[in-house]
């Protein structure tokens, strides 16, 4: 049954935020994650020896692995910062548990620290609700971004993902009420979730489709709130985590795919990259869609869902509208638990922890610590990441031991 | 910054050596794209063809006609810089000759904008630099 010899003993999570109470840089943040994920998997900390960082990390955008090995005084024998956007918290997963297996390091922090950052005292303004720049690092001399998309009036990520939303209307056919589904189970599982910002706040499909359109065809409440927040997780070899208190969660299969930075240039927009990425998680692991308890798949927008449940494999393409009128996604009866802590649109989404949410997810029901929303039945589980404008895609076999 | 801001503060291009032929055709009215002997046409021009990484590709005059591959219509204002013109539609249009490019869609109402919808090649200089937008094609 696949890879047998990584696996993920313990996780920390904070509740995203819009406007923390207490601004942190990102290192001090990292340094409570680290503490508080070592803590959890029953570690020691002298037995970490290898750093996998989220970018960006403030205080040193360069040299980012050996400025974090420092302030946390950990010789690392593997240190990598991962940047695959909303991929990132599954991509620095495989690449840890892929360096467990060769052999190159024992125990290794996956670190997602997206704290608000404090402003130099001369600032003006003081720190504000978390917002990505509005071209994506695009425009730089030379980027395509610069050239062509940002002065076509394409910024930011919304309305890519509603150009994709738009083609996929045109061209497979999907009613807004079944986009909306998304939206409204998300919200429900939620509500099984504290640390969720959209907690206790339910919504219908009425309120989705009453919401203003941002940018047609997507509606306000089908599109995530951007947070401050931090996840992370340490994952080690399975022996190692046999001796934990926790049930190790290994990484059986993982698979991923990159093709293109901006929707403009995606091969094809409605054939997203994590069909390869997903087909070779899936293999490695030895199993197969239907043996599934759950999936948590990364939900920015609701048409991210619709395409990755076609693209994963889990229904024929164009099939996906049909999937999601046909199955309940919720945690409490639901035929087809997805993303049990309310998704990031439930939840919110912090940065690259955002990403890394739907591991913790996952890794949570298959620990038996989901809460009240525990599942009666997780031992294997489904988790993926989309990155940029669908371009670059992370998906991840988890099994408990 | 890889931009310029126009008087009233929109994003403008600064061309690169690599990418002056396709701003300087459009001056002129004219989609000039490369085009590669072995895999035929793409688009943005790259120092070497996306498919075999050849650098003997060369420029060709493209027909301007295309069609609505998928679009959008911002009515936000994700970028800033254009919050003055929203709603506006922005799409990716597959060209007749098949790459595909961003293009504001301009000639009708954002509403009226459709996936599929033929549109053809306009021009628009901003102060210096001319712009390729699409407008729907009569017939
Ligand atoms: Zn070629």
């Amino acid at each position: 049954m696949g890879k047998q010899s990584a696996a993920i003993a313990g996780f920390t999570e904070w509740a995203p935020e819009r406007i923390p109470e207490t601004p942190m840089f990102p290192m001090e943040a990292a340094a409570q994650l680290a503490a508080e994920v070592i803590a959890d998997a029953g570690f020691e900390k002298d037995e970490v020896d290898g750093l996998l960082v989220g970018n960006p990390l403030m205080e040193s955008p360069m040299f980012a692995p050996s400025a974090l090995a420092e302030y946390l005084g950990v010789g690392c024998n593997f240190g990598e910062v991962v940047d695959l956007g909303g991929a990132t918290g599954c991509g620095m997963v495989w690449r840890a548990a892929a360096a467990i297996e060769v052999g190159v390091c024992e125990t290794a922090l996956v670190l997602c620290p997206m704290p608000m950052p404090p402003m130099p005292p001369a600032t003006q303004g003081g720190p504000g609700p978390m917002r990505m720049p509005a071209y994506l690092g695009g425009d730089v001399w030379g980027s395509p971004q610069a050239l062509y998309d940002i002065p076509s009036g394409l910024a930011a990520a919304t309305p890519s993902f509603a150009m994709a939303a738009s083609r996929y209307m045109a061209h497979w056919g999907v009613a807004p009420e079944t986009l909306a589904k998304v939206a409204v189970q998300q919200r429900h599982n939620a509500s099984g979730n504290p640390k969720a910002i959209f907690r206790d706040k339910p919504i219908t499909i009425e309120d989705v489709l009453a919401s203003r359109i941002v940018a047609d065809p997507l509606h306000l409440l089908e599109i995530v709130m951007p947070c401050f927040g931090g996840a992370a997780l340490l994952v080690t070899s399975a022996e190692r985590a046999a001796r934990g208190p926790n049930r190790p969660v290994r990484v059986s299969g993982y698979g991923e795919r990159i093709t293109h930075r901006n929707l403009t240039w995606a091969p094809d927009m409605l054939d997203t990259p994590v069909r390869a990425a997903a087909e070779r998680a899936f293999r490695m692991a030895g199993t197969h869609r239907e043996a599934m308890d759950l999936a948590s798949m990364y939900d920015c927008y609701t048409i991210t869902i619709l395409l990755t449940i076609e693209d994963a494999g889990f229904c024929p393409k164009g099939q996906g509208g049909a999937f999601i009128e046909e199955h309940d996604l919720r945690f409490d009866g639901g035929d087809w638990p997805l993303n049990t802590h309310g998704g990031q649109l439930g939840m919110g989404q912090a940065g690259t922890a955002g990403g890394l949410s739907h591991v913790v997810d996952v890794v949570q029901q298959i620990q038996g610590r989901a809460g009240e929303r525990q599942l009666p039945k997780a031992d294997l589980a489904y988790a993926n990441g989309t990155g940029g404008m669908l371009a670059e895609q992370v998906a991840l076999i988890l099994e408990g031991a | 910054m890889g931009l310029r801001k126009s008087e009233d503060g929109r994003p403008l291009p600064i061309p690169t050596p690599l990418a002056a032929p396709f701003f300087e055709a459009a001056a002129e009215g004219r989609l000039l794209i490369p085009h590669c002997p072995r895999d035929g046409w793409f688009f943005y021009p790259r120092s070497r063809c996306p498919t075999c990484l050849g650098d003997d590709w060369d420029w060709r005059e493209a027909s301007g006609q295309g069609e609505v591959h998928a679009f959008t219509v911002d009515r936000v204002g994700h970028d800033p810089a254009l919050a003055a013109d929203i709603p506006y539609a922005v799409a990716v249009v597959e060209l007749a000759e098949g790459p595909r490019m961003p293009a504001r869609i301009v000639g009708c109402g954002v509403d009226d904008v459709r996936v599929g919808m033929p549109v053809e090649a306009h021009y628009e200089d901003i102060e210096g630099i001319t712009l390729v937008r699409f407008a729907p094609r009569e017939n």
